[in-house]
């Protein structure tokens, strides 16, 4: 049962991920991405990490696409165009990502051939209780931290973004 | 350490420095007393470090600190005292305070009143280093410390670019003679493993007399071409006249009385190592003798009152270094001491001449001073009879011991130097005779100096005329082991004769018969051309070794190396990284996506590396 | 097939969906487009840590996942930010002729 569910939503996630990429559209592509995300978040679920699963679709999803989907609406941005720049990473690219995905892999099934399966609630942790008491406790300081970078964040894109009114 | 004996030099190095450094804001009276009072508890304190250590049969030594320990070889900072640093201390202190003294008058409407008395209060303190000095490096500290201040002085009128090109040609006539200074004392250090005094003499007595040209030889040839650069001879003694340049005290002190004198001093401290290489000493007689008549016959017909006086300096070095040459080392010091007391006051009284001319030096354009200067007049008068040797003054007792001493050791030497001592008497009288007989040509108002200035003019022609009686030479004598020259009355008769045949003949001719030197000027005109330039040696030195250096500098070293060698391939470096800079900027493509491809790279390369290593 | 996929597979899938964010970056032209291949990357990131983080039976993965997501976020917005004022200057969401920093 776990192997099959990771096999469709793996094929998904793939399929939609090839789509972000293939896309000329931006909104199409964004539209894949939500579609990566979702699958994910399934996986996610296999995987044990149910909390993560639910702030990967609420947040990653939720708001972020979602934003993306504001600026890119704001922009007006149409499908691309062809460009004869930039030559060099295209002719440089696929051999690079080729390369980089066989290393991976090839590293991958070195260090775990066959490894443990996964079983979908073996691994009973990922709950919120879990992974908050982590967050609160061991991680304290860099929740903190990154809950200051936020407010950066917050702060820079206001920054920014406000000049555009004047 | 009773003695103390640094406070003799440190004394007028304070001088130096309060001068130096506060004198601009000091009242001119402060400067004065500063400088003066330096010089003057110098002298005090070496009145009573002398007679305290008196009889001075040993030499009194007093060991500061090592300078340079390097192996076996230590150079300490050392002071030393024996009869010939006692008497040379004497003088440079003493001749030293009256020529400070006449400065402050004459030196008083100067602007750089300040700086002139620190540098004279600098070079006191180098002279004394040179002089205390117990090894030969410290005696080379002080050597290169005089030279310094005697550019320093020479182009003291530095808006004047005769001034300075006088100063640049002092000091690198003199480099010429410290470089054979410099060889002398890494052949001594070679050796002998010491540059000690003391025990560079103990280790001498095991070296047998050199008849050969051998080490001991060229040391002496060596420290001997240091002492013509330092105290004018030939070849090196271009610089003096033209250091005439410089404030007449400053050629009264370092000109005539002290600084030039080195070379001298240097000669007598180095007596047993030149009693062991006859040769050198040879080549020193030599060149005094050969100097001597040299610059006398140039002093001759010098128009300018303070050239006159210059070679006439000149000339006497000359005549010391035949007094030390011939292995009469006392009555060579004998001779700087008094020719320190009558070139001075000439000096001096030249000065006070100039001064009572608002700055006249034309020999030419003086006259009828006698009256209107009447100090200046008996003053110089006492010098010139000393140095033309008239009985019984100074300078008649140390030439004829110096012309005595060369008899007995070459008759024809003493031929030659008593021709110059007549030349000497001649020259003299012509700059007295024009400057004070006759009717005054010029056009100024001639007053007499104040007294700051005429009284020291007055204590030096006390001391020409007697400074004789002072017992320098039998006092010296046991230190430098020679016997005494054997006193022959008619040698010095015949000298004495030669002197006032030139006293009479330049009465003749500047006095009685006017229009005798003008005659004869026409009828020999070449000669009188020839000598009148100095034999153009100077020019040819200027052709021969000046031009040369300078062209082959510039086109060679200057043109070849340093701006086609040295700066391009610098140039050429800075060039190649602009090179490949310029290569690597382009990668900057501008585009972002280069940018990825390329941490892509990055990143799979990496993986590889770590990838592999598992 | 069997019942349950090794987790190697799960860290092969989470290396493909790095490959394609990169290879969207490489080759897309569109400012946008390339800043959401960054986050298809950061996603495939995430997927690691999670299947690390069953692997080893520990939290930790997870939570640093969290993490990256909170860092994500931030990122989206200011770069979202950053490429309306460059577009608001250049007018042109063609990342190639955004090229001012050109040798």
């Amino acid at each position: 049962m776990d192997a099959i569910i990771f096999l469709i939503f793996a094929a998904a996630a793939v399929i939609f991920g090839i789509n972000v990429v293939l896309r000329t559209h931006p909104v199409s592509s964004a539209l894949a991405l939500i579609g990566v995300m979702a699958s994910l978040a399934v996986i996610y679920l296999l995987l044990g990490a149910p909390f993560l699963a639910a702030v990967q679709v609420l947040v990653y999803a939720g708001a972020i696409m979602v934003l993306f989907l504001f600026v890119i609406m704001l922009l007006n941005a149409g499908s691309e165009k062809k460009s004869r720049g930039a030559w060099m990473a295209r002719l440089a690219g696929v051999p690079l990502l080729v390369a980089l995905l066989t290393i991976l892999s090839f590293v991958i099934f070195r260090m775990y051939p066959r490894s443990v399966g996964v079983k979908f609630g073996s691994f009973a942790a990922g709950t919120v209780e879990r992974v908050g008491s982590a967050l609160f406790t061991t991680y304290l300081l860099p929740f903190e931290i990154t809950s200051l970078l936020v407010l950066i964040a917050i702060l820079g894109a206001v920054v920014l973004g406000y000049k555009e009114l004047d | 350490m009773e003695q103390q004996l640094w406070i003799i030099p440190a004394l007028p190095l304070a001088g130096f420095l309060v001068n130096g450094l506060l004198g601009r804001r000091l009242p001119k009276a402060a400067v004065t007393a500063v400088a003066i009072t330096s010089v003057a508890l110098s002298f005090l304190w070496v009145l009573k470090t002398v007679t305290g250590l008196m009889p001075l049969d040993a030499a009194y030594v007093e060991r500061y600190f090592d300078w340079i320990r390097v192996g076996s070889l230590r150079i300490g900072c050392d002071l030393m005292m024996d009869r010939l640093t006692a008497v040379m201390v004497l003088v440079v202190t003493g001749v030293g305070l009256l020529i400070h003294i006449y400065a402050a008058g004459y030196m008083a409407h100067d602007t750089g009143y300040a700086r002139f008395f620190a540098y004279l209060n600098l070079f006191m303190f180098f002279m004394l280093t040179l002089v205390l000095a117990a090894n030969y490096l410290l005696m080379f500290v002080g050597w290169e410390g005089v030279g310094l201040c005697s550019y320093l002085l020479i182009g003291f009128w530095f808006l004047r670019k005769s001034a300075t090109n006088a100063g640049n040609k002092a000091f690198i006539v003199n480099r010429v003679g410290d470089f054979g200074f410099s060889l002398a004392i890494f052949l001594l250090v070679i050796n002998f493993n010491t540059l000690d005094f003391g025990e560079v003499f103990a280790k001498l007595s095991g070296w047998p007399v050199e008849n050969t040209v051998g080490t001991l030889t060229l040391v002496g040839l060596l420290l001997l071409l240091g002492a013509t650069g330092k105290s004018a001879q030939v070849p090196l003694y271009v610089w003096l006249p033209d250091a005439m340049e410089g404030p007449t005290p400053v050629s009264a002190l370092i000109h005539a009385a002290t600084m030039v004198t080195a070379g001298v001093y240097m000669v007598a401290r180095t007596a047993p190592l030149y009693l062991k290489a006859p040769m050198a000493l040879e080549m020193v007689a030599l060149i005094g003798l050969v100097t001597a008549f040299f610059a006398a016959t140039i002093g001759l017909v010098q128009n300018d009152i303070k050239k006159v006086f210059a070679y006439s300096t000149v000339s006497q070095l000359g005549y010391m270094f035949l007094g030390v040459g011939t292995g009469a080392f006392a009555a060579g010091i004998f001779h700087l001491v008094t020719h320190a007391f009558f070139k001075a006051l000439l000096f001096l009284g030249a000065g006070s001449v100039i001064h009572a001319l608002s700055g006249e030096q034309d020999l030419r354009i003086m006259g009828g001073l006698r009256k209107k200067t009447p100090w200046t007049f008996w003053t110089l008068a006492c010098a010139s009879v000393s140095i033309a040797g008239v009985p019984f003054t100074a300078g008649f007792f140390s030439k004829d011991e110096i012309l005595v001493a060369a008899y007995h050791h070459a008759p024809w030497m003493y031929w030659v130097g008593t021709l110059a001592a007549g030349m000497t008497a001649f020259y003299v009288f012509r700059a007295f005779f024009l400057a004070f007989f006759g009717e005054y040509r010029g056009e100024g108002h001639p007053h007499e100096s104040p007294a700051v200035m005429t009284l020291p003019l007055a204590a030096l022609a006390l001391l020409s005329l007697a400074g004789g009686f002072i017992p320098v030479p039998g006092w010296l004598e046991p230190l430098f082991g020679a016997p005494s020259a054997h006193h022959n009355p008619v040698l010095v008769a015949v000298s004495v004769s030669f002197g006032l045949a030139g006293i009479f003949l330049a009465w003749l001719f500047y006095v009685a018969r006017p229009e005798l030197p003008g005659a004869l000027a026409t009828r020999f005109s070449g000669i009188y051309r020839t000598v009148l330039n100095k034999y153009y040696v100077d020019e040819i030195y200027n052709a021969a070794i000046v031009k040369p250096v300078v062209e082959g500098s510039r086109s060679l070293l200057w043109k070849g190396i340093d701006v086609e060698l040295i700066d391009a391939s610098v140039n050429g470096i800075a060039a190649r990284a602009r090179g490949v800079g310029d290569m690597l900027r382009r990668m900057q493509s501008g585009y972002i996506r280069n940018y990825a491809a390329w941490v892509l790279l990055g990143a799979v390369v990496l993986m590889l590396a770590i990838g592999g290593t598992r | 097939m069997p019942q349950t996929i090794p987790l190697s597979w799960y860290l092969v899938l989470s290396a493909v969906l790095f490959a394609l964010g990169a290879a969207g970056f490489v080759f897309r032209r569109n400012i946008i487009t390339m800043f959401m291949s960054i986050e298809l990357m950061l996603n495939a990131v995430n997927l690691t840590f999670i299947a690390f983080a069953y692997h080893l039976r520990q939290v930790d993965g997870q939570v640093f996942a969290f993490f990256v997501m909170v860092v994500a976020a931030a990122e989206a917005a200011v770069g979202l930010a950053i490429i309306l004022t460059v577009f608001k200057n250049r007018a042109t969401l063609q990342v190639d002729e955004i090229a001012s920093m050109k040798n």
